[in-house]
């Protein structure tokens, strides 16, 4: 079963094709790897897949749906969440509120029973601080939840990104560098929440990531991006030893 | 799951506190009032305080919750002011009970408010920072200026409307003149009261906080924090943001009314943006995103300048150095700290702790 499939993705800034004809196809559940060397579109390839970027050409499904040239939101709507390569909290609210944004459309009463604190509000309230709790268990989080965002550490911002994402329900989840910046241990623990939350949810992820011992570690399939094209595509022990691929990285 | 109950619990004691101090205020003012220990000075400006408050709060909404420097409060006061007035000039002997044509009044001015702020929010909330500010000190003058050329009267055949003079509106005889242009609308029915003004304090403090502290409360603050996250979460940007800002114009609205109904004659020119930034400046001096902050920084500051009317000519001047000095000082890490050390709320929750503590104990 596809979860999601890109066929000739491209978009050009004024002469410059950031991205072209990209195509990837990945299976319910898997965890798939997007590298490249600096400047090889793999960010861009994320932003159009969440609807940042509007395609000049190809088509994105997912689970079957036409998201292609959809808005943001929309794409949230139909189960594609995402986290960003330079943290993007909503730092002045406390762990819990930014997990509990993340359920914004999951877990719903109006604006009305929210100001006149009608019962409504008080259950769906409870319901939504118990669903958050349990996302911020899985990530380990749950003894922050009353700190502001901008207090944690950066590793835990960068779960809390993860964290966020999930708690929109989706089927699929696309990581930006989720271990850029963290020391090894806590790209351990990173990787460990990585492989709970799959046995967990059974979530699809594709994942972009320098650090190649996390590629090689957990993914189980790796696309290599060069000048927004395809370079190599396959398993991690074949795309790592593929001349051409160590030859983008380290040059001649 | 004990953590969820205190989280549940802190935004709802936090309301009870607020209104709790608002009423210890309210009853320590009244009683001086009736008993004849207040200055008249004061007393005229019981209402205003209020008022005034609720201004702060509401443009606090937008400001401080939504992230978005409003500069044309004061125009959605205006409409409030002026949409209440005039129903009440034209009810005040069709519908006798008081209560009523004051509550409806209330209603009309605030929806009426609200709705302008759906239209010019729709309209300038697709731009935000320094040009925000500008066009939104633009729609307040346009407001302002609009209705200071307005004519409206009414006699048998019906409603008259003119932008010349009143002269142009060719009433019959038994024809009344509401809106005379420039010089406004006078004769309102004096119906606000510092109780009344004080009740809708408490209820446009209660709106605001509990909409903070709900789903769509949290969604307007993500969208402060960072827009592009809040998109990705599947926030729709354009719907929280007007309803916020529509929020904050409808309870601007009941300042309004509050204002139209407690003097004799509201002017158009009294909602310039003078009036809109010293709005603004209640809002910056409490605090961003802090009600209690803006209330006491309206109270204080209405009160401060009739009190320095001693100095003459150099009122304004020493005010705004005092301004200054506040700006500077408010903020500081030594103040905050002072504040934090000597906080009336610390003292109360220690002595209610004490308390609980010794009922578990027995």
């Amino acid at each position: 079963m596809e979860m999601l499939s890109v066929k000739n993705l491209g978009i050009s800034f004024g002469g410059l094709h950031a991205v072209d004809s990209f195509s990837i196809s990945i299976k319910k559940g898997e965890l798939y790897g997007l590298i490249g060397p600096n400047g090889a579109g793999k960010t861009t390839v994320f932003n159009l897949l969440t609807g940042v970027y509007k395609p000049d050409m190809g088509q994105i499904l997912l689970e079957g749906q036409n998201i292609t040239g959809l808005s943001p939101i929309e794409i949230n709507k139909a189960g594609m969440a995402r986290t960003f390569q330079n943290i993007r909290l909503f730092d002045n609210l406390s762990v819990l509120d930014n997990v509990k944004v993340g359920l914004h459309n999951e877990i719903r009463y109006s604006t009305i029973s929210g100001i006149l604190r009608l019962p409504s509000y008080r259950k769906t309230e409870k319901r939504m601080n118990e669903e958050a709790y349990k996302v911020l268990e899985v990530l380990g989080l749950e003894n922050e939840a009353k700190n502001l965002a901008t207090n944690l550490p950066y590793g835990k911002q960068r779960k809390l990104e993860i964290a966020r994402a999930l708690a929109t329900n989706p089927k699929m989840l696309l990581l930006d560098e989720p271990a850029a910046g963290m020391n090894p241990s806590e790209t351990d623990e990173l990787m460990e929440a990585i492989t709970q939350l799959r046995e967990i949810y059974g979530i699809t992820i594709l994942l972009i990531e320098h650090d190649m011992k996390l590629v090689a570690g957990i993914c189980e399939n790796i696309f290599v991006l060069n000048f927004g094209t395809k370079l190599a595509n396959g398993a991690p022990s074949e795309v790592l030893n593929n001349p051409e691929v160590i030859k983008a990285y380290l040059g001649e | 799951m004990k953590a969820k109950l205190l989280n549940m619990n802190k935004s709802t004691r936090s309301n009870l506190f607020t209104v709790g101090v608002i009423v210890i205020v309210y009853t320590v003012f009244q009683t001086m009032s009736t008993t004849g220990n207040m200055s008249n000075l004061l007393k005229n400006l019981l209402v205003a305080m209020c008022y005034y408050s609720i201004m702060a709060i509401s443009l606090n909404l937008t400001v401080g919750i939504l992230g978005q420097l409003s500069l044309g409060h004061a125009g959605f006061v205006c409409i409030g002011a002026f949409t209440s007035a005039f129903f009440s000039k034209i009810m005040v002997n069709t519908i006798d009970n008081t209560i009523i044509r004051f509550s409806l009044a209330i209603l009309i001015g605030a929806i009426t408010a609200g709705i302008f702020g759906v239209i010019i929010g729709v309209i300038v909330l697709r731009l935000s920072g320094d040009y925000l500010a500008i066009v939104t000190l633009a729609f307040g003058e346009i407001i302002k200026n609009v209705l200071n050329v307005i004519y409206i009267g009414y006699d048998s055949n019906g409603l008259a409307f003119s932008m010349e003079d009143t002269a142009s509106l060719n009433l019959m005889e038994d024809g009344v003149v509401i809106i005379k242009g420039a010089q406004g609308i006078s004769g309102t029915p004096r119906n606000a009261n510092f109780t009344i003004a004080v009740i809708l304090l408490i209820l446009a403090y209660m709106i605001i906080s509990n909409f903070i502290n709900s789903r769509s409360g949290r969604a307007v603050m993500a969208i402060r924090d960072n827009r592009i996250a809040a998109e990705s979460v599947g926030i729709n940007i354009t719907k929280y943001k007007i309803l916020a800002f529509s929020l904050s114009a409808a309870l601007a609205g009941v300042a309004g009314v509050l204002y139209s109904h407690n003097i004799a004659t509201v002017q158009s020119t009294k909602f310039g943006y003078n009036m809109s930034i010293m709005i603004l400046v209640y809002v910056v001096l409490g605090g961003m995103g802090n009600l209690r902050g803006s209330m006491i920084a309206a109270v204080i500051l209405t009160v401060l300048p009739e009190y320095l009317r001693f100095l003459r000519d150099y009122r304004m001047l020493i005010y705004s150095i005092v301004l200054i000095a506040v700006m500077l000082y408010n903020w500081a890490p030594a103040c905050i700290e002072w504040r934090k050390s000597h906080s009336l709320k610390d003292l109360i929750g220690t002595v209610v702790g004490k308390n609980r503590k010794e009922k578990k104990g027995a």
